[in-house]
C-alpha cells in the first residue's frame, strides 16, 4: 500500500468561541480524488485554508509526502506541492490568461519551457479561444477555469477545488467534470462541491463533513443511502 | 506632590489635545474611508473663525464653541457636495483632490488675512498648582474634550441620527432600501467632521497663534492617531490619544520637545507593526 | 513574453531624453540649465516613488525620508572626503539599507496599505524633527556639522572621479544627471520585465493569489521598496549637489506630498507618468512663484481639483487611452510596463 500523500491528524481549529473545524482525521492517497461536501459552515473552506497555510491550526497536524507542514507559510506550502481554487476566483484581474499561466509555470520553470507550458494548459483546459483577455473581463464561468489552470500550470501534486462548478451552466459544469477527471489522472484532488449533479459526476469516495467535524466517510452509492447524511444534508436536496 | 498633579495635568493636556484634532478626522475616516488632507485646513479655519469672530466683539466662548463648528461645517459640507462625492472608493483621487482643497484653503486664507500670525488671549488666567502656575484654560480644555467625546457617543449609541450613520457606513445599498438617503447621510457625516475639527481648531487658537499654514503641523498627527487607532472611531481614538499623548508629553518633560515629537511617532511606528490594524484592530473590536 | 527585450515605446523615450540631454546645452541659458538639472534630478525623485507604488502597490507615504537621508549621506561624506565619488555611492547605498531595515519590518510584519503610508509618514517626519532640531557644534559626523533647521551649505560639488580638483561645470553636470535618469529610467524597466517584475506587478494585482502560486511576497516587496530607496537617495545627492547645499526641509511633509503629487498628475502604473507630472509640477511651481495675480496655493489648489474631476486617471494613462482609441500597432500588454 503506498504511503498517503496527504494526513490530517486531529486537525482543529478554534476562532474566539466557536471551532470551525473538529479533530478532522483525512487520509489521501496519490492521485486520489476526494469529495468533500457538507452544508454550509461545515468547515470544508476554512479546512482548505488550513491546507494552504492561510490559517494556522489550533490543534492537530498537516502531514504532506511524509512532512510536518502545520503551519508553514503559504508560499512554502505552494511550493511543496498544494495548490487550490479558491471559492471565488482568485485571479489578477489586470493580467491576460496567458499571462496568468506563464507566471505560474515560470515559477518552476524558465522562461521558454513555462510559455510552453502556458501554451499546453491552454489547450488543455480549452481556454485557447480567450488566450489574449483579460480575466477581469471574463464570465464567471471561464475565470473558474482561469484559476483552475493556472493552478495546473505549477503542477501541484494536490489540487484542492474549492466549488468548481459554482455559478456555471449545465454544459460548463459537464465540461469541468470531464475536465476534473482528467486531471486526476495526474494529480490528486480535494473537491468541495454542493451541486450534487456534478459530484456524482465525479466522486468514487466522499467525505461529508458537519458542524466542522467529519461525519461519515464512504463512496458515493453508500452515501447516498446514508440516513445520517440525508438528514444533515441531502433531506434540503429531496435525494438523489 | 504638586509636581505629580501639574505632570498629570500635562498628560492629559496632551492627550485631549490629541484626541480633540483627530476626532473629526477620524468620523471621516473611520465611516467613510475618505483620507481627508485638507483636514489640518479645517483646524485652521474654525481657528480664524474663532479669532475673527472674538475680534469683533463675540464672545469668546461662543466664538469657539458654536462659530467656529458651523462655519467650518458648512464648509466641509459644500466640499462634500462639490468635489468629495464624486471620488468615493477611489483613494488616490481623494488624496489630490483633498491636498488640492488644502491648498486652496491656505491660498485663499492667506490673500484674505495675509502672512501674520493671528490670535486671542487664552480666557480664565492662570491658577496655582503648589509651586506652580498653570493656565486654568488648558485644565478646562480637558474638561471640554472629554465631554464632545462624550456627546459623540450618546449620538452615535442612542440617536436615530447615529444608527441611520452607522448603518448607512456598514451597507449604503441596505440603507436606501430601508428609505435612507446615503448622499445625505454622507453629506451630514462630512459636515459633522469638518464641524468636530473647526471646534478642535477654535479651541486650540488661544493656546498657539494662527498662521494659514499651521494645518501641516497637526494633519501627520492626527492621521497617525487615527490610523493607529483602528477602525473602532471612538475607542480607538481615545485609546490612541491616550498612549501617543502619554509617550510625548512624558518624554517631552523628561527631555525635550524634539524627543516628545520623535517619541510619539516612534510609538505609532511600534504600535502598528505589534497591531497590524491598529489598536482596535485586535482589542475593543465591538465598540463604537 | 518579450522578456528581456526593451520595447519600441521606451527606445523612443530614451532617445528623446538622450538628445534633450545633448541640444538643451547647446540652446539654453545658464540659468535655465541649472533649472533643468534639478528638474531632471527630481524626475529619478519621481521614478523611485513610480516604480515602488504604480508598480509595487506600495502605499509609501515617507518616500522623502530615503531622498533626505540621500541628501544628507552625500552632504556628510563630501565634506568628510572632499571628494565627490564615494558620496553619491554612500547616498546610495545608506538610504538603500535603510529601506530594506524598514521593508523587513513593515512587509514582514504583514501590514499593508494605510497603515504602512502613516508608519513611512512617520519615519520622514522623524528624520525631519530629529534633523531639524541638530543645531549647535555638538551635532557633527566627521568633520561636517549637520547646523539643525539651518542646513549644510558650501557643499563639495560633483568632481571628475579621482581628480578632486576637477570639479564639473553646469553643463558637464547637466549631462551627469540626464544620463543617471536615462539610466535608471531603462534600468526599471528592464528591472520590470523580469520574472522578478512581473511577480511585483502580480502581487500588486492580488497578493494573496501569488502567494498561493508560491511566491514570496514579502520578498519581492522589500526587495522593490530596497531599490526605490536607493534610486531617492541618489536623487538626494543630485539635489544636495545642485545647490550645494541641504536642509531638513528635505523630509518635510511638503516634500513627501510633492512626490505623491506628481506621481498622481502623470499617472500610477507607467514609468513615463511620474517623469511628466514632475516636469509639469515643476514648471508650474517656478513659473507660478513668480506672479504676483493671485496666491500660487490658490492656482495649485483648483488646478488639482479640475485635475481630478477632469483627468482622474492622471495624464499618461488618459492618453494612453485616448490614444487606443485610434488604430495602430500592437497595444502594450499588461505585465510589460507601460511607456
Amino acid at each position: 500500500m503506498s504511503a498517503a500523500l496527504l494526513q490530517t491528524v486531529d486537525l482543529s481549529i478554534r476562532f474566539g468561541g466557536v471551532e470551525a473545524v473538529r479533530g478532522v482525521n483525512l487520509t489521501l492517497a496519490e492521485r486520489e480524488l476526494r469529495c468533500l461536501i457538507g452544508p454550509n459552515g461545515a468547515g470544508k473552506s476554512t479546512l482548505f485554508k488550513m491546507l494552504t497555510g492561510q490559517l494556522k491550526p489550533t490543534a492537530g497536524r498537516i502531514v504532506f509526502r511524509g512532512q510536518d507542514i502545520t503551519g508553514d507559510h503559504t508560499h512554502l506550502i505552494a511550493r511543496r506541492g498544494i495548490g487550490i481554487k479558491t471559492q471565488v476566483p482568485s485571479l489578477f484581474d489586470g493580467l491576460t490568461v496567458r499571462e496568468h499561466l506563464w507566471l505560474s509555470a515560470r515559477r518552476t520553470n524558465a522562461a521558454p519551457r513555462a510559455r510552453q507550458v502556458a501554451e499546453e494548459i491552454l489547450e488543455r483546459v480549452g481556454l485557447g479561444a480567450v488566450a489574449e483577455q483579460v480575466t477581469g473581463r471574463l464570465a464567471h464561468g471561464q475565470r473558474q477555469w482561469v484559476e483552475l489552470g493556472t493552478v495546473l500550470a505549477g503542477n501541484p501534486e494536490l489540487i484542492l477545488l474549492d466549488e468548481p462548478a459554482a455559478g456555471m451552466t449545465h454544459d460548463e459544469v459537464a465540461r469541468t467534470a470531464e475536465l476534473v477527471r482528467e486531471i486526476n489522472r495526474t494529480h490528486a484532488l480535494i473537491v468541495v462541491e454542493h451541486d450534487m449533479q456534478f459530484v456524482k459526476m465525479i466522486a468514487r469516495m466522499v467525505t461529508v463533513m458537519h458542524q466542522g467535524a467529519v461525519l461519515v466517510e464512504d463512496t458515493m452509492d453508500r452515501i447516498l443511502k446514508d440516513s445520517s447524511v440525508r438528514d444533515v444534508y441531502l433531506g434540503k436536496h429531496g435525494g438523489g | 506632590m504638586d509636581l505629580a498633579a501639574v505632570l498629570t495635568l500635562e498628560i492629559l493636556n496632551g492627550i485631549a489635545s490629541l484626541a480633540l484634532i483627530s476626532i473629526g478626522l477620524a468620523i471621516i475616516f473611520g465611516m467613510m474611508r475618505v483620507i481627508n488632507l485638507a483636514h489640518g485646513e479645517f483646524l485652521m479655519l474654525g481657528g480664524y473663525a474663532a479669532i475673527v469672530a472674538t475680534n469683533h466683539g463675540v464672545n469668546i466662548w461662543f466664538s469657539m464653541l458654536v462659530v467656529a463648528p458651523v462655519v467650518v461645517g458648512i464648509i466641509g459640507v459644500i466640499a462634500e457636495r462639490a468635489i468629495i462625492r464624486f471620488l468615493y472608493g477611489r483613494m488616490i483621487d481623494t488624496l489630490l483632490a483633498t491636498w488640492g482643497l488644502s491648498l486652496f484653503f491656505i491660498g485663499a486664507v492667506t490673500t484674505i488675512f495675509g502672512n501674520t500670525v493671528a490670535g486671542i488671549g487664552a480666557p480664565l488666567g492662570s491658577i496655582a498648582v503648589g509651586r506652580y502656575t498653570i493656565s486654568l484654560y488648558r485644565v478646562v480644555l480637558i474638561g471640554i474634550t472629554a465631554i464632545i467625546l462624550a456627546v459623540i457617543f450618546v449620538v452615535l449609541r442612542r440617536t436615530r441620527l447615529g444608527l441611520i450613520a452607522r448603518a448607512t457606513m456598514e451597507n449604503p445599498d441596505m440603507a436606501a432600501a430601508l428609505g435612507v438617503s446615503p448622499a445625505r447621510v454622507y453629506a451630514t457625516t462630512f459636515g459633522v467632521g469638518a464641524a468636530l475639527t473647526g471646534v478642535a481648531g477654535g479651541l486650540l487658537a488661544p493656546i498657539s497663534g494662527i498662521l494659514p499654514t499651521v494645518g501641516a503641523a497637526y494633519v501627520a498627527k492626527a492621521f497617525i492617531t487615527v490610523i493607529s487607532g483602528g477602525t473602532a472611531i471612538l475607542a480607538g481614538t481615545v485609546a490612541a490619544s491616550g498612549l501617543f499623548g502619554s509617550v510625548g508629553q512624558l518624554l517631552t518633560y523628561f527631555t525635550t520637545p524634539v524627543i516628545g515629537e520623535a517619541g510619539l511617532l516612534a510609538a505609532a511606528i511600534l504600535l502598528l507593526r505589534l497591531l497590524p490594524h491598529g489598536i482596535t484592530g485586535k482589542f475593543f473590536r465591538r465598540s463604537l | 513574453m518579450r522578456a528581456g527585450r526593451i520595447a519600441p515605446g521606451f527606445i523612443v523615450t530614451a532617445a528623446i531624453m538622450v538628445g534633450v540631454a545633448l541640444g538643451v546645452p547647446r540652446v539654453v541659458d545658464e540659468f535655465g540649465l541649472l533649472q533643468l538639472t534639478v528638474f531632471a534630478a527630481m524626475c529619478i525623485l519621481a521614478l523611485s516613488l513610480g516604480v515602488v507604488w504604480g508598480y509595487g502597490g506600495i502605499l509609501c507615504f515617507g518616500q522623502s525620508a530615503f531622498f533626505g537621508l540621500g541628501a544628507y549621506a552625500y552632504a556628510v561624506t563630501a565634506v568628510n572626503l572632499g571628494e565627490s565619488t564615494v558620496a553619491v555611492l554612500v547616498a546610495i547605498a545608506l538610504p538603500a539599507a535603510f529601506a530594506a531595515l524598514l521593508g523587513y519590518f513593515m512587509f514582514y510584519g504583514r501590514l499593508s496599505d494605510v497603515y504602512l503610508g502613516v508608519i513611512t509618514l512617520s519615519v520622514t517626519l522623524i528624520f525631519f524633527n530629529l534633523v531639524n532640531s541638530t543645531a549647535g557644534d555638538a551635532y557633527r559626523i566627521g568633520k561636517a556639522r549637520l547646523n539643525g533647521f539651518n542646513g549644510m551649505p558650501s557643499l563639495p560639488t560633483l568632481n571628475v572621479p579621482g581628480d578632486p580638483g576637477r570639479l564639473l561645470d553646469p553643463t558637464e553636470t547637466f549631462y551627469v544627471v540626464m544620463a543617471l535618469l536615462v539610466l535608471v529610467y531603462l534600468g526599471l524597466h528592464a528591472l520590470l520585465a523580469t520574472r522578478f517584475g512581473r511577480v511585483v506587478v502580480a502581487i500588486r494585482e492580488n497578493e494573496t493569489r501569488c502567494e498561493l502560486l508560491g511566491y514570496d511576497v514579502r520578498l519581492h516587496k522589500l526587495l522593490i521598496f530596497t531599490v526605490g530607496g536607493g534610486i531617492a537617495g541618489l536623487a538626494g545627492s543630485l539635489f544636495a549637489n545642485w545647490g550645494a547645499f541641504v536642509s531638513p526641509t528635505v523630509f518635510s511633509l511638503g516634500m513627501t506630498s510633492q512626490i505623491i503629487i506628481w506621481v498622481i498628475v502623470g499617472g500610477l502604473g507607467t514609468l513615463l507618468g511620474p517623469i511628466i507630472g514632475c516636469l509639469i509640477m515643476q514648471y508650474l511651481a517656478t513659473t507660478l512663484g513668480t506672479q504676483q495675480i493671485a496666491n500660487t496655493s490658490l492656482i495649485f489648489g483648483a488646478i488639482f481639483l479640475a485635475f481630478v474631476l477632469l483627468v482622474p486617471r492622471g495624464l499618461v494613462p488618459s492618453l494612453v487611452a485616448l490614444g487606443a482609441r485610434f488604430p495602430g500597432p500592437a497595444r502594450s500588454r499588461r505585465l510589460e510596463p507601460g511607456p
